[in-house]
């Protein structure tokens, strides 16, 4: 990196020249090296799902110790990626801040509201010389009871909470975002159900794409009608069936692939 | 200045009743809060449900325990959102571990002689089994197949020991605790006829809607007229 040596990445609260901070660019690396995240917001709800890279084949990524998409409150569901201990963290701070939100008026947290929050909180984080960003993104699944609305939002190190219809986060990230564009979110939201279809054939294909293709565990959640609206883990059956359409979709693809290279050769 | 502790209740809900039935847990307790001896509202549930398959019930100061569900509904979702288990093995606070902690709470606040001035019912239904148990202001617990909390210890509690057998049915166990409400409606200054059940099995955790127990009979009741024993279900004993 061009910063390298120049004496303004030392600190995030030194500003480099040319208006940037590279404390905070190098924590968005750390985002960029880990498991991919996808969200989806949809016609009907809102889905979470992460690519976990297992790097020890006797690591156990079933269990709680390998936790990437957490309940942060009942209606809110968080899919975190980047440095482990750096995501529990804002994992933590959001399960709190819907908490007392909860203790303080009685009801439950405006998903906008929280990932606002949330957002304060990062960003306090690249404001001191004596503190370090988070070397963490978060994915922020909410509904709001009031409104009956859901949303999606991404956080980064930086402490932007923007709002997304669909959102990639990760090592992914570009090619995640590419997919999603394709289908269009803005202009016609699909349903829930499809949605994870969607996210699992995303994450299977960056998945073959990449080389070094440590083996993955997927954790995919969502909330919607089919979940009372509370954010939840998707049925084991719904996963079975979806990631078995994905595989087969990204094996027609790969076979059109072929017939195209083919075509092109007889030509 | 020294510190003023709770040393009286303000506004109060009298008696819960509960059994265990064939299959469950039946609560009853009536929708009136007194303060003092007026009565100040009619419709006040004094039974929820804190998590999946957990109820609790109180009598007594009915701040106190708004308070207190408060405190355990922030600890049950605390018991989901804390926990470390995968999105599908979704963690909640046991009927059991409430009753526990409840115990604690209840215990602590009378040793600093400021206690949440309630009798605690805890019921619920897990591994395969079903719970029901009480705590009283002093952090006493008690674990029973018949609980009654309030006058109802003095009124319900001769009526369930009576009548109660471990294979009692749900419409038994129902026509049980009514008589048992409608006593206490006869006999205690501060009950209603408008009344809740709730009940936890294995599938459902329920409280139903405030209904009023029929007392058209009134005072005309054999058992009222003259005191008899034996005389059921018309509120005489």
């Amino acid at each position: 990196m061009a910063s390298s040596g120049s004496g303004y990445d030392l600190s995030a609260s030194t500003f480099s020249p040319d208006g940037r901070i590279f404390q905070v660019e190098y924590a968005t690396k750390a985002v960029e090296n880990a498991g991919t995240v996808v969200g989806i917001k949809c016609s009907n709800g809102v889905v979470l799902g992460c690519a976990k890279p297992i790097h020890h084949k006797m690591v156990v990524a079933t269990s709680g110790s390998y936790k990437r998409i957490h309940t942060c409150d009942t209606h809110i569901g968080v899919a975190s990626t980047g440095f482990l201990p750096d995501s529990r963290v804002l994992v933590q701070r959001t399960t709190e801040e819907a908490a007392d939100w909860l203790e303080q008026y009685g009801g439950k947290i405006p998903p906008h509201v929280l990932a606002d929050r949330l957002g304060s909180y990062v960003h306090y984080f690249t404001l001191h010389g004596a503190l370090r960003p988070f070397g963490a993104a978060a994915v922020i699944a909410g509904h709001d009871p009031d409104t009956k609305e859901c949303s999606l939002h991404l956080l980064e190190p930086n402490g932007a909470p923007y709002r997304f219809y669909g959102v990639a986060t990760g090592k992914g990230k570009q090619a995640a975002k590419t997919e999603l564009e394709k289908l269009n979110l803005h202009k016609t939201p699909i349903a829930a159900d499809e949605a994870v279809k969607q996210i699992l054939r995303i994450l299977h294909l960056l998945h073959q794409e990449s080389k070094d293709s440590k083996p993955i565990e997927v954790e995919v959640s969502w909330i919607c009608e089919a979940s009372g609206w509370k954010h939840k883990g998707v049925p084991k059956d719904v996963l079975k069936t979806s990631e078995d359409w994905a595989k087969e979709q990204l094996e027609e693809e790969e076979e059109d692939d072929d017939d195209d290279e083919e075509m092109e050769e007889e030509s | 200045m020294a510190n003023k502790h709770t040393t009286r209740p303000i506004t109060t809900g009298t008696s819960v009743v509960g059994l265990v039935y064939d299959g469950g847990v039946l609560l009853a307790a009536d929708t009136l809060l007194s303060y003092g001896s007026m009565a100040k509202s009619f419709n006040t549930p004094r039974m929820v449900s804190i998590a999946d398959r957990v109820l609790l019930g109180a009598s007594g100061e009915y701040s106190d325990f708004q308070e207190i569900v408060s405190r355990v509904e922030a600890l049950a979702l605390a018991e989901t959102t804390q926990s470390m288990e995968s999105v599908y093995d979704e963690r909640t606070l046991s009927a059991k571990s409430l009753w526990n902690y409840l115990r604690a709470v209840m215990y602590q606040k009378r040793s600093k002689m400021n206690p949440f001035w309630n009798d605690l019912v805890v019921a619920g239904f897990e591994n395969d089994a079903p719970f029901l148990g009480v705590i009283d202001k002093l952090g006493t617990t008690l674990q029973e197949n018949l609980v009654a909390t309030g006058f109802g210890g003095y009124l319900a509690m001769p009526l369930l020991r009576e009548k109660w057998r471990p294979d009692l049915s749900e419409g038994e166990a129902r026509a049980l605790l009514e008589d048992c409400m409608k006593v206490l409606f006869y006999r205690d200054c501060r009950a209603s006829a408008r009344i809740q059940l709730a009940k936890v099995t294995k599938d459902t955790c329920i409280i139903s809607e405030p209904y009023e127990l029929d007392h058209s009979n009134g005072w005309n009741a054999p058992s009222m007229q003259r005191a008899v024993g034996d005389l059921d279900g018309d509120g005489g004993w």
